[in-house]
Formats: structure tokens, C-alpha cells, sequence
């Protein structure tokens, strides 16, 4: 390339560092007010400095809402997506270098899983399980229906509509992931008597490990914070965000901005914890892997 | 040995996809299918009633065509909702292509090492795995009565009180849209600019192209898949979307979204789904015009 900056490069320079200060205020903003002292407001200036609001949040939770029980709803679901997130996008990952019947037709459904918007597949599923509940409540023997009220829940409805948002994520990055893997260590692997599940556990998953982590990070935060697809499908206990939602013109103290604060750290130690395993994994990868063939030539 | 070797021993590829496949059966294609019969359906104060009836999408725009051929023309509301969604997705969409566009041309062409623009790349991203709720409330000490920008707008002389347009509006609406979702056209553009041959940004250099022309012929053409491909993101979120309007229109705004959520709320499901299938027509008819500008498969 041609010596020395174009004047367009500061100019975008610029540009690009108000878009960053434009994403990052705002977080930056209610952490600060977060740590106010017990008279501080919704808005700047600070009063005092404090983990008043942090206390408050602890001891007495939000006003009619039961934060912590949602919180933990929240944590568990994203973490069953996260596994199962991983689990079903790498099996589809593999299915996706052989072929098979209908390979085409599962594509365009997952690609279309993410174009749909996220009222419409709510409401679907809402509908799905609503009119379950009916004809259970109508038609199944009586030791099925007494006592019967609904199938929709964390783990039914609420799994399944953040599945349809994860999975589309998780399937694209694995195919990302597979376009560069060398299916020659697969060969090798073979050539020296290895088993399929041998190949898979000793050889593949190493070397896509790290990869395979970033589809675990897309699984949980992208669980972590849903609401729009959760909406209708969600049954009786909301999760966090959906609670969060609710309160967002209600709660007229800090202690919003606290939780906020709790959220975002909850997401940035997922992130920060998923960016060390890739990083660990790495290093393990260069330092196991370096040796081999080494003596060879 | 060849892919076929892999096929022969070990679980069949049908059976490694099963799962997944079970899950989009389950949760996606069979609800979708559930919302067009129901909106199909019939219903009265107590139940849902299995039918065959337009009644629930003729209800929805009932009284728009009189209204609109009238002496005095004017909107129902059905059609208000739709036009305010569709105005602000335009506005959002127009927003976040420009700046989407030109943040992945600074990070594509003017950032020379690859580890600087992985980590320019992380930092953009990193906001998009935290909650989005949390990213809107924390407009509120920005934009609120009180705040910030409120009290340098004042103190600087620029406004005599404080402006009240900047929470709960339609400008706070399309803030937070820009700052949720213009990563969504990032990473598609930067996707695409980064697979363009720097040789021939040297070539239209040589053959004396300027700046401009180099960028209205040979980058945007070429960005062209990442431009589509970000622009269906955006656009369909946003029509879809009722979390955002709620949030930052201080539920004063009407979006189609909303006005669904409302009637799951009301257990009004047939009209609910009715507009369900309108909302998911409009977004394909959207779609299918990006995709008139380009052909995706003939680009990838």
C-alpha cells in the first residue's frame, strides 16, 4: 500500500472512536451511577460514593418483584441452552460435511429461524402449547388431566423459543469453523486405526475446541438477555430480562442501575471466562501440538 | 480415502442432524404453522374456535378504505401502526447502513495490522453479549429531563430548559435501535470487505481512479452481499420488534409488535396471529426486494 496516512484515515479515526464511546457511555454511565451514596438520583450530578444501592438491591430485591428467583431462572436456562446450544450445533456441524436427505431444506429452515421476527415465533409457540394445554384439559384420561395446567415453562416453551435464536447462530459459526479444519488429521487419524469416536474426542475436538468455546459464549449471553421470542412462550415465571422490562418505568431509584451493573458484570465474566478458555486452549494446542513432526524433518 | 470412508463407519449423517432438525420442527416450523390456521380461526369471549373465516385479518384494517376514500382522508390505526413501523425501520435502517458501512471500511481498508483489527472488531462486539434491556435503561441519566445532554444543552445556552423530545420519543427509540443493531451490519460488510483483493484497490489506484470512484466501483459493489445480508438483519428486527419501542418510547409508541404482544396479553390469539402473518408478509416482501438488488447466491 501506498506510504504514509490518507487525511480520510483520521477523519474515520475519529468517527470510529465516537462510535465506541457511543456503545460504551451508556454502560458506563449507570455503572458509575450505580455506586452512588443512599440520596443519589437518576441522574448525574454523583452523590457520594457507595455500595448503598448494591446493599439495597441485595437485602430487598425490586419493589413486587422477586429478582433473585428470576435471576436464577435467567442462569439456569442459560446455561441448559448453552450446553445444549453446543451439543446440537456441533452434531449438525459434523451431519453438514457428509450429506444427507434434506440437508438443503434444514439450512434454509435454520437461516429462516433467524430472519423471522422474534413476535412471530413467540406467538407460534405460544399458540403451539396453549392449544396443547387444551386438549389435554379436553381429551387425555382423566389421571393426565386432573390437576393439569400448562405444559409451557422454562424448560419446555421458554428452552425451545431461545433454542431457535441460538442454534442459528451456533450452526453457522460451526460451519465456519469446519470450512478451515484440514480434514487431513481426520485421515490420519484413520490410517492409524483410530474409531470415529476416538477421531472425535482425540482429534477434532482439540483442534476446534477453542472455536467451539465461542459457540458456547453465543449460547449463554444470547440466552442470557432474551425477551422478545421468551415473551409469549414464557408460562408464569418470567426471566430476568423480561422482569427488567417490566420495571424499566417503575423503579425510580438507583438500585435499577445496580442491577444493571450486576447483569453486565455477569455477562463480561461469561465473556472474559470464555475468552480465557479459548486463549488456554490455544496455548495447550501450540504447546502439545508443536513437537509433532518436529523430529521428522 | 475419501468423505465417503467417514459416511460408512460411524453415526450417519441423518442421525448427527436429527436433533437440531427436531428442535426447528418443534419450535419453529410447526408454531408457524399453528399461527397461520389460527389466524384462520374464530373466537369468542371464552374460547378459540376451530374455523375457516377471514374475519380476523378483515377486522384488523376494518374501516381503512372507507376512512381513506372519505371526503377528508385519513389513516385507521391498523395502517398508522404498520406506517410508523415501516418509517421508523427506514430511518433505522438508513442509519445503521451508513455507519455500519463506514466503521467496517475503516476497519477492512485504513487498519493495517490484523491483530489491531481483531481487536477493534472485539471491542464493537463485546456490547452485542450484554443485555440489551440494560443498554436501554442506561439512556435514561443520558437523555432523561435531567440529563446529561439536557443539562449541557442548558448550561451552554443551546436550549433556555431542558428539551423534553429526547427520552421516551421517537428520536429515543431510533438511538437505541442504532446503538442495539448497527453491529449487525459490521460484521456482515466487514465479512465481505475483507474478502476483496486489495490488488484491485492498487489496480483502480494505477488506472487513476479517485478515492470516491474507487469506493462507488469497486468496494460497494463487492460489499454488496455483506450490505444485503446486514440490511435483512436490521430490517426485520426492527419491524418486528416491541421491546425497544415499549422501552424507549415510554410505551407511548404504537409498533405492529406491540400491538401483537398486546393482544397475547388481551388472549385475543386469533386476531393476534392475524396480524402475526401480515407482520411476517410485509418482512419477506422487504426481504425479497433487497434481494431483487442483488443475487445473493450468484455473489457468494
Amino acid at each position: 500500500m501506498r506510504e504514509g496516512r490518507p487525511a480520510a484515515f483520521y477523519a474515520l479515526a475519529a468517527l470510529f472512536a465516537l462510535f465506541v464511546l457511543f456503545l460504551y457511555g451508556p454502560m458506563i454511565t449507570i455503572v458509575l451511577l450505580s455506586f452512588q451514596g443512599p440520596e443519589g438520583g437518576l441522574t448525574f450530578p454523583l452523590h457520594g460514593v457507595s455500595t448503598h444501592w448494591f446493599r439495597k438491591l441485595w437485602n430487598d430485591g425490586l419493589p413486587n418483584v422477586d429478582i433473585w428467583s428470576a435471576f436464577a431462572r435467567s442462569a439456569w436456562l442459560g446455561l441448559v441452552v448453552m450446553v445444549l446450544t453446543v451439543v446440537l450445533s456441533l452434531l449438525a456441524g459434523l451431519a453438514y460435511r457428509k450429506r444427507f436427505a434434506g440437508s438443503d431444506a434444514l439450512f434454509y429452515v435454520v437461516v429462516a429461524s433467524l430472519i423471522v421476527p422474534s413476535i412471530v415465533v413467540s406467538l407460534g409457540i405460544g399458540l403451539e402449547f396453549r392449544l396443547v394445554d387444551d386438549a389435554v384439559k379436553k381429551h387425555a384420561p382423566a389421571f393426565l388431566s386432573d390437576g393439569y395446567d400448562t405444559a409451557m415453562g422454562l424448560f419446555s416453551s421458554a428452552l425451545g423459543a431461545h433454542l431457535t435464536w441460538t442454534l442459528p447462530f451456533g450452526l453457522l459459526i460451526m460451519f465456519a469453523i469446519f470450512n478451515r479444519f484440514d480434514p487431513r488429521y481426520e485421515e490420519a487419524a484413520r490410517d492409524l486405526g483410530a474409531t470415529p469416536w476416538q477421531t472425535l474426542w482425540h482429534v477434532v475436538l482439540p483442534i476446534i475446541g477453542p472455536s467451539v468455546v465461542g459457540v458456547g459464549l453465543f449460547g449463554f449471553t444470547l440466552s442470557w438477555d432474551e425477551i422478545a421470542r421468551t415473551s409469549q412462550a414464557i408460562g408464569y415465571h418470567n426471566t430476568l430480562p423480561l422482569e427488567l422490562q417490566g420495571q424499566t418505568t417503575t423503579v425510580t431509584t438507583p438500585v435499577i442501575y445496580a442491577l444493571g451493573t450486576l447483569t453486565t458484570a455477569v455477562s463480561f465474566a461469561v465473556i472474559a471466562v470464555a475468552l480465557t478458555a479459548m486463549l488456554t486452549l490455544r496455548r495447550r494446542q501450540a504447546r502439545l501440538g508443536s513437537a509433532a513432526g518436529k523430529g521428522l524433518l | 480415502m475419501t468423505a465417503k470412508g467417514i459416511t460408512e463407519r460411524g453415526v450417519p449423517a441423518w442421525a448427527q442432524a436429527l436433533p437440531l432438525a427436531g428442535v426447528f420442527a418443534l419450535f419453529f416450523v410447526v408454531p408457524l404453522v399453528l399461527t397461520v390456521m389460527v389466524s384462520l380461526w374464530n373466537y369468542n369471549a371464552y374460547e378459540i374456535v376451530p374455523d375457516i373465516t377471514a374475519r380476523n385479518y378483515w377486522e384488523a384494517f376494518e374501516g381503512c378504505a372507507n376512512r381513506l376514500l372519505s371526503a377528508t382522508p385519513e389513516l385507521c390505526t391498523t395502517l398508522k401502526t404498520y406506517l410508523t413501523t415501516l418509517r421508523i425501520c427506514l430511518t433505522v435502517w438508513l442509519i445503521t447502513l451508513a455507519l455500519g458501512f463506514t466503521i467496517a471500511y475503516f476497519l477492512a481498508f485504513h487498519v493495517r495490522s490484523l491483530t489491531v483489527q481483531i481487536v477493534l472488531f472485539l471491542i464493537c462486539t463485546i456490547p452485542f453479549w450484554t443485555s440489551n434491556v440494560i443498554r436501554m435503561i442506561s439512556w435514561i441519566p443520558l437523555l432523561g429531563r435531567n440529563g446529561l445532554v439536557n443539562q449541557a444543552l442548558v448550561t451552554t445556552g443551546l436550549a433556555g430548559e431542558p428539551v423534553e423530545w429526547l427520552l421516551f420519543s421517537d428520536f429515543a427509540v431510533i438511538v437505541a435501535f442504532v446503538h442495539l443493531y448497527t453491529l449487525f451490519m459490521i460484521v456482515p460488510i466487514f465479512n465481505s470487505m475483507m474478502r476483496i483483493d486489495r490488488a484491485l484497490l492498487e489496480a483502480a489506484y494505477d488506472a487513476g481512479a479517485s478515492g470516491w470512484q474507487t469506493l462507488s466501483n469497486v468496494v460497494i459493489p463487492l460489499a454488496k452481499p455483506g450490505i444485503v445480508i446486514g440490511s435483512i438483519f436490521v430490517l426485520t428486527i426492527v419491524m418486528g420488534d416491541f421491546v425497544t419501542v415499549g422501552v424507549m418510547g415510554g410505551q407511548q409508541i404504537a409498533s405492529v409488535g406491540k400491538m401483537i404482544n398486546t393482544q397475547m396479553g388481551n388472549l385475543q390469539f386469533p386476531p393476534a396471529a392475524a396480524h402475526a402473518v401480515v407482520l411476517l408478509a410485509s418482512v419477506l416482501v422487504l426481504i425479497w426486494g433487497l434481494t431483487r438488488l442483488v443475487d445473493i447466491r450468484k455473489e457468494l
